[in-house]
Formats: structure tokens, C-alpha cells, sequence
């Protein structure tokens, strides 16, 4: 199968979340991959670029890069989220505790956990003016 | 995201379909702001829901915050995908699932 190397690069606001779907789902369209694996991929793009709309730029929006590598051998999807914003990493923050009752539990935090969680691995590092966070996912 | 609701006496149901994200999310919750108030019994229907992402588990939270203080709150027709996300989060824990 053809291998996938595509970027899409956008204002980082969350009204373009629904063009970062069509373009995940464009890039995974001739791979025949399981609802479920489906919605891991979709799930930690949607956190990690909402995070990168609301967090990395404070005054006015900037731009956010992704780019998608699909692989055969190993079969794969990388996805390289950048954006120039202030220096930020998400991997950093201390999981929530998921046993704790619904009283005790804080609304929100779950993002990131969620894509450490469904990745099969999650990188962060700040590179030339640069937040890169790398997730991929044996497909 | 469509939301379908039913309120019957002091039972409000809310049957939803499609995707719960960052997007529609919002929409969800101020459906629920306005009719929770004076519901002893509130569930959620997800048989036609498609996807729910961290925004969607924040509204479900804080609906099961507002129902433990007024009545019982549960989730019927859930499929696997979405059990899955409430196993990984602990939600199978605080939330009741039939």
C-alpha cells in the first residue's frame, strides 16, 4: 500500500478542528484500520490540537503544523504536532487519579492521559522556537 | 451531534448521536443546564454516539456531580469503543452503565 507522508499547516482555533479531522481521515482512508484504533488516533488529535488552540499562543492565534506518516513496515501512523507558541510540555503534568469518586474528581485534566493512554508512544520536545509533540500508533 | 430529549414527570432522557467532541460538546451541556433542574433520574442514551472525546467526559462528570446531589443519573446502550475511553478513565467507577 502506498506509504503517506502529508502536512496541513493552519491557524491553531479550535474552528478548524473539523478541517484537522477531514485531513486525519484523508491520510488513514486506504488502511483498513478497527473503530476502535479509529478513534484512539482521532481522539488524540482532537486533545492535542485543542490544547495547542487554547494554550500556546495568548494574544493573537498562531500557526500549528501537522504532519501525518503512514507506514507499512512497521505498519504505522506518526503524527508530528508543532506550533511556535510558549514553550509547553503536556507530558509533563502529573496524571489525574482516575480512582478517585465522582465528588473528588476535578472537571477536565483527562486530555493528555487519555492520548498517553491510546498512543503507543508520545514524545515532547521543544526544538528551534518549537513545542513538537509526536504521537504514533501501530495500526 | 443531535440530541433527542424526553422528559417525563421528574425523568429526563437524553438519547444523543454522532460525535460528543470539542465542537459540540458545549451544546450538549446547556441542554442539560436547562432542563436539569428538579430531575430525580437522568440518563443518557448512547446508543447512536459515535465518538466522545475528553470534552464530552468533562460534560458527562459534571452532570453526575449535579445528579449525586438530586437524584441517580445513568448510561444505557453504550457501545465498546466509548466503554473502553470509561474503563481507561475510570468512569466505569463513578458513573452507572446498564
Amino acid at each position: 500500500m502506498a506509504e503517506i507522508n502529508n502536512s496541513l499547516v493552519l491557524d491553531a482555533a479550535t474552528d478548524n478542528l473539523q478541517q484537522v479531522m477531514s485531513f486525519i481521515e484523508d491520510c488513514l482512508k486506504d488502511r483498513d484500520i478497527s473503530p476502535k484504533t479509529e478513534m484512539h488516533i482521532n481522539m488524540s488529535v482532537e486533545e492535542i490540537f485543542v490544547n495547542i488552540a487554547h494554550y500556546a499562543y495568548t494574544e493573537k492565534t498562531g500557526k500549528a503544523t501537522i504532519n501525518v506518516s503512514v507506514t507499512d513496515d512497521p505498519a504505522a501512523i506518526t503524527i508530528i504536532f508543532k506550533d511556535s507558541g510558549i514553550p509547553y510540555d503536556p507530558l509533563a503534568k502529573k496524571d489525574p487519579d482516575v480512582t478517585l469518586s465522582a465528588k473528588e474528581r476535578k472537571i477536565g485534566g483527562l486530555g493528555i492521559y487519555l492520548v498517553k493512554k491510546m498512543m503507543d508512544e508520545v514524545v515532547y520536545k521543544y526544538e528551534n522556537g518549537q513545542n513538537v509533540l509526536i504521537i504514533k500508533k501501530h495500526l | 451531534m443531535k440530541i433527542n430529549k424526553n422528559k417525563n414527570g421528574t425523568k429526563l432522557t437524553f438519547e444523543i448521536a454522532g460525535r460528543v467532541d470539542t465542537s459540540t460538546a458545549p451544546q450538549l451541556e446547556s441542554a442539560i443546564k436547562e432542563e436539569i433542574s428538579g430531575v430525580k433520574e437522568l440518563v443518557f442514551d448512547m446508543d447512536k454516539v459515535e465518538y466522545i472525546s475528553s470534552a464530552g467526559l468533562r460534560v458527562l462528570l459534571s452532570s453526575q456531580k449535579t445528579m449525586n446531589n438530586q437524584g441517580t443519573m445513568k448510561l444505557i446502550n453504550v457501545n465498546d469503543e466509548i466503554m473502553e475511553i470509561f474503563e481507561v478513565t475510570g468512569f466505569t467507577d463513578i458513573l452507572t452503565i446498564e
